[in-house]
């Protein structure tokens, strides 16, 4: 074991992982599980029953205060004065040339505060710059003392009903904090697969026996990060620091549903300037979705031509999707070579994978709404 | 059969050798989703990447040991990569070459000592 692995942190579910055998690998810090069984496996029992998650490596806070809303609107492009207590919704921390610092998650589970979760990579990043933006009584809560668990698929709300009955009343990104478990939960629906699913926030300490208790159902199978990539691309989701990073705009990575109309209008979010003007007269490079028809799967990193050799972009993400039945990409490319069912080509390795524009996602998203 | 330390293994016949990937190394890898062969008739030096093998994870270079020229690649696996799963010491086969120097294979792992070595992993 080497020094960069001996400093990796652990989740409260560390023992749980490496006692069902899970290959374990750094990720974001912590030693996180790649795979259980195999990824191909665990892609398809997700996609075919219910597949639990360890996400505890993602950041999880509250942001409370009677100007909260306020306060952490100055921060990302969303409306939050219409979000209502026990709904959430997906957002950008932006930075204030209108890059996008992280992608997260803003709920209200209560009447009383935000509920944040970001990615696992860069929270320590998020929270310094969100408590630097917080005017004198706004506060943010880091959560250290919680666990993150998502059960997604179509047997989930199944699953999970049979322990917390209010959840099969909820819709595809409704959050609520319940009573279950003989413990206190935050749970939202919604989740990293485009399928149906919740994502639950526990008790660092119960986490444990949480978990134990949702893997004793037969339809539950423990799924590791690699089936988690692979579910989120087919999904057409983009992963924070590959496929959106400081230098891709919403307008550019597809994610214009994160600004809201009422932002634009005010233009009052940070950012604003570029993602109006990219709003209005097109951005020079837009996220689009590759179906790879011949040759070698395109990973992140791969040159992308048109079909008369000249460079139109790269692959910031990409691999075999097993629900697909074949490799797939995103890619940020010149616009003009956006439109579905444009033909590319994908230089690996030195030799041309044929490549076609495909719609995201790649797999249809199947929410409960 | 011959072994390396990065998991091919050799069987030679004549002065053909085929090289694929071990048992191990497929498990290691999981479920091989394509498999990127060899020209004929290039040559290579020992240690050469000669192949790659991709699993729904990552893609992984596969060497050729010795020093050889290539004369066959196993096409089946274009369409079924998951032979090398199925069969990795078999008809999972990459490709076959011809060897310039046999005595380059005697430095290689036999069956007992890939084993034994399998252990220090």
């Amino acid at each position: 074991m080497d020094a960069a692995t001996e400093t990796m942190k652990h989740t409260p579910l560390y023992d749980a992982h490496v006692g069902a055998g899970a290959r374990m690998v750094p990720f974001a810090g912590y030693q996180m599980p790649v795979q259980y069984t195999g990824v191909m496996g665990e892609h398809n029992h997700c996609r075919d029953h219910a597949g639990l998650f360890d996400v505890s490596h993602m950041g999880q806070a509250w942001v409370r205060g009677d100007k909260a809303t306020e306060a952490f609107e100055a921060l990302v492009p969303g409306d939050l004065q219409v979000l209502k207590p026990g709904r959430q919704k997906y957002s950008l921390l932006m930075t204030k040339d209108g890059g996008i610092i992280d992608d997260l998650m803003i709920s209200r589970p209560t009447d009383d505060g935000l509920f944040i979760v970001v990615n696992g990579a860069c929270k320590a990043g998020d929270f310094d710059h969100i408590a630097a933006h917080l005017p004198a009584g706004v506060t943010l809560e880091i959560l250290t003392d919680r666990a993150l668990v998502a059960l997604q698929g179509p047997e989930a709300v199944d699953v999970l009903k049979s322990h917390i009955p209010a959840v099969a009343d909820m819709v595809f990104m409704d959050a609520r904090a319940l009573e279950g478990f003989d413990t206190d939960v935050i749970v939202s629906r919604s989740g990293y697969t485009g399928m149906d699913g919740f994502e639950i926030s526990v008790p660092a300490a119960e986490a444990p026996r949480i978990w134990a208790t949702l893997l004793q159902d037969e339809r539950v199978q423990p799924i590791g990060l690699g089936a988690r990539d692979s579910l989120r691309l087919e999904a057409g989701l983009p992963l924070y620091g590959h496929d959106i990073d400081a230098t891709t705009s919403p307008v550019e990575a597809g994610l214009k549903f994160a600004v809201s109309k009422s932002r634009r209008e005010r233009a009052d979010f940070p950012g604003a300037e570029r993602v109006l003007r990219e709003w209005a007269e097109g951005p020079s490079r837009v996220r689009v979705g590759l179906k790879i028809t011949a040759g070698a799967p395109a990973r992140e990193g791969v040159e992308v031509v048109d079909t008369a050799g000249t460079a139109v972009g790269h692959v910031t993400s990409g691999g075999f999707g097993p629900t697909v039945g074949g490799a797939i990409a995103m890619a940020y490319v010149k616009p003009s070579c956006a439109e579905p069912g444009t033909r590319l080509k994908a230089l690996v390795r030195g030799r041309e994978s044929e490549a076609e524009v495909v719609a995201m996602p790649f797999v249809p998203a199947s929410f409960v709404r | 059969m011959k072994f390396t330390k990065d998991h091919e293994w050799v069987q030679l016949d004549d002065n053909v050798a085929t090289v694929g990937i071990t048992k191990h190394a497929a498990e290691q890898l999981g479920d091989v989703v394509y498999v990127e062969l060899p020209d004929i008739g290039r040559t290579y030096g020992a240690g050469d990447a000669f192949a790659v093998v991709e699993s729904v994870k990552a893609a992984s270079d596969v060497y050729v040991p010795f020093a050889g020229q290539s004369v066959a690649k196993n096409d089946t696996l274009a369409d079924s990569p998951h032979t090398v799963n199925e069969d990795p010491e078999g008809a999972g086969w990459f490709a076959k070459f011809t060897v310039s120097d046999a005595s380059a294979l005697d430095e290689m792992m036999d069956r007992a000592a890939y084993d034994a070595y399998l252990e220090t992993l």
